[in-house]
């Protein structure tokens, strides 16, 4: 296995509230390897985008992030400024469900992906307005050097999201972290971006994680899956041995909750997520777990290797077990 | 535009009689004259001449991506806005006819839950003063604090939730009480409108369910707006595909799905993406191009013939009407599939 683009240790994410300290990522250990597509997986409220634009740099002063985050041997934890100003748009990029809030209504599309070239590349004028209509074409924007002269208003919500998949791809990044990037298109264009995403990882070899709460979209694009529940990672599997052998509860849970063809009956998780300002103490899906047993009340369970997946579940092998 | 057929019922199957007959229902919207010179009012349609049934005790899922015109025939049902042409029939009453008085009491027996139960509960008002409310305004006797509760027990929650407020309750809990006040007047006939949309799907589940059950032990039709295609399909007997404004297939729910004929709804069901890698992986997909085109200006013809890759010079001068299938299903496609 290569080494990895991406490796987070330990990660902590604290938010100072009114109402006291919100831990929302409870020490998250996590590995991208170069060129893959990663998927991040759970509800709101799971720590998913949080652990993510904690990597980035992008959360406000009432959070204090702790642990390591190594991205081709960067540590991005505490970095100066400056080194993140010059880490985000040439290592890595992040794109969001709202492309809007990435683009600047008063500027030319064209502009905005000439100004993110010659941020990080020493580039003459022309050729990066060359450049930016290149891009365009690659995330198949029709007329990309009409377009390139629009402003983000004159564009539908799925080209936007290609415009900002252009923009963070300018620079060729290592890794490109993709929170929730269909999840407000309609599913005929959520498919044409998926396969932008996919076209933009083989052409560049770009790392991917994509953040999703979609198991579908994760079935469709991706090799790796973690699955986050209440701040921590609760499994860690291969595409297909996460759907066929869930090994955490949890995820044999959301599975379960998911309408397919045949199944009669939903099984909906019980209960709902905790109170992050107070967690259950020991694993925090006990309360909803029906497997629970006393022992999970003591101590945060570790991820361990559990056939092909590893798991923090402490029954896993025995739950695995064909009964 | 053809003259609306009262008396066949559409795609509702046989010896069934319906509980709302919908008949060329048009709703057109007059947008805002643009600021400066040459600024003109648009008229946005909507709802483009759509005709469908709903039997008692049945779910007719309606689904459609963003511009469909679901969610607008969901409040024209209810007369939450006021059609522009057509008729709406409920148990018979065309309610266009109606006045406010009458409609009143007719709206006792039809209901509408929507996607975010936060924003339809008064934060202000407990829980139980919520659901009961619609007693109230209907001037229903009796013991409404009885009612209430077994209105809360009904919906999966228990009586003292009753004394608390909104904000105290979690996602699932409050679409639950949504539930649970638009059953307050027992109605024939509730309009989901993206009602699970805003769940976590552990949490989706359990509603899903509710709705099931509610309906085997209590017999109403459900509308169900949603533009989660897997979700209708768990919950709906008979589906209808929109498209701008339009109908483009209609039929038995398991049909639709499984032998499509009309183009649109083949490329939407292909988009869908399974919880399943190995079919994820191994089935062919319909790329559809670019967007779903403005309803201010729609294409001649049939809509969909702009992202249809079957369309041909006729798609363009006829607008194809809602014809019978080999499996009983109808589609509006001059070359439909299979």
């Amino acid at each position: 296995m290569s080494s990895p683009v991406l490796q987070v240790r330990g990660l902590k994410v604290t938010f100072s509230t009114p109402l006291g300290p919100l831990v929302a990522v409870r020490g998250v250990d996590l590995d991208v390897s170069a060129g893959e597509m990663t998927a991040v997986v759970g509800e709101s409220g799971s720590g998913k985008s949080v652990s993510f634009l904690a990597a980035m740099g992008l959360l406000p002063k009432t959070a204090t992030v702790e642990g390591s985050v190594i991205l081709d041997g960067h540590q991005l934890v505490g970095a100066s400024p400056k080194l993140m100003r010059s880490v985000r748009g040439r290592l890595i990029s992040m794109i969001f469900q709202d492309p809007l809030s990435a683009l600047n209504p008063v500027h030319r599309i064209g502009a905005q992906i000439t100004e993110m070239l010659r941020a990080h590349q020493t580039m003459g004028e022309r050729a990066a307005r060359t450049r930016a209509v290149e891009l365009l074409e690659i995330v198949g924007i029709p007329q990309p050097g009409d377009r390139a002269m629009q402003y983000p208003h004159e564009f539908s919500g799925g080209m936007r999201q290609r415009v900002v998949i252009a923009m963070a791809i300018a620079n060729s990044p290592k890794l490109l972290i993709a929170d929730e990037p269909t999840t407000a298109l309609d599913v005929t264009v959520q498919a044409q971006i998926l396969e932008v995403i996919q076209k933009v990882q083989a052409q560049f070899g770009t790392a991917v994680v994509l953040i999703t709460h979609d198991l579908g979209v994760v079935a469709r694009v991706c090799e790796r899956v973690n699955v986050m529940y209440a701040g921590r990672l609760v499994e860690r599997s291969g595409i297909h041995e996460i759907f066929d052998a869930p090994t955490h509860p949890y995820t044999r849970g959301l599975l379960a909750s998911l309408p397919q063809t045949g199944i009669e009956r939903l099984v909906p998780i019980a209960g709902f997520p905790p109170n992050m300002l107070r967690p259950p103490s020991g694993c925090a899906f006990r309360t909803r777990c029906a497997d629970a047993i006393a022992e999970c009340e003591h101590g945060v369970p570790e991820l361990h290797t559990v056939g092909a997946a590893q798991s923090a579940c402490i029954r896993a092998a025995e739950l695995m077990r064909p009964r | 535009m053809t003259q609306p057929d009262i008396k066949t019922p559409v795609g509702v199957p046989a010896g069934g009689g319906s509980l709302l007959s919908v008949r060329g229902l048009v709703k057109q919207f007059q947008t805002k004259a643009a600021r400066g010179k040459g600024g003109r009012k648009r008229v946005v349609q909507a709802v483009s001449d759509v005709s469908f049934d709903v039997a008692p005790g049945e779910t007719l899922g309606l689904v459609g991506e963003s511009g469909s015109g679901k969610t607008t025939v969901g409040r024209c049902v209810l007369r939450l806005i006021e059609p522009t042409s057509g008729q709406v029939l409920f148990e018979g009453v065309d309610l266009a006819k109606l006045s406010f008085e009458e409609l009143r009491v007719v709206r006792r027996r039809m209901q509408i839950v929507f996607q975010d139960p936060y924003a339809s509960l008064d934060p202000k008002m407990t829980v139980g003063a919520s659901i009961a409310e619609p007693l109230v305004v209907q001037g229903v006797g009796g013991d409404h604090k009885e009612k209430v509760v077994s209105l809360l027990e009904l919906v999966g929650l228990s009586a003292d939730h009753a004394r608390r407020f909104p904000h105290e309750f979690s996602g699932g809990q409050r679409q639950r009480i949504g539930v649970a006040r638009a059953l307050a007047l027992d109605p024939a006939l509730i309009v989901l409108d993206e009602p699970v949309s805003a769940l976590d799907v552990s949490i989706q589940a359990g509603v899903v369910n509710l709705f099931n059950d509610l309906q085997s032990r209590l017999g109403m039709s459900y509308v169900f707006i949603a533009h989660d295609l897997s979700v209708v399909r768990h919950t709906a007997d008979r589906v209808a595909v929109m498209y701008l404004g339009k109908i483009m297939e209609i039929g038995d729910a398991e049909t639709v799905y499984e032998h499509p004929t009309h183009p649109y709804t083949k490329a939407l069901l292909s988009a869908v993406p399974l919880p399943n890698p190995r079919v994820e992986r191994s089935r062919n997909r319909i790329m559809l191009e670019g967007d779903v085109p403005s309803p201010v200006n729609p294409p001649s013809g049939c809509r969909f013939r702009t992202r249809c890759w079957k369309a041909t010079d006729l798609c363009a001068m006829q607008e194809p009407v809602l014809e019978v299938r080999a499996h009983g299903q109808l589609s509006a496609c001059h070359h439909p599939e299979g």
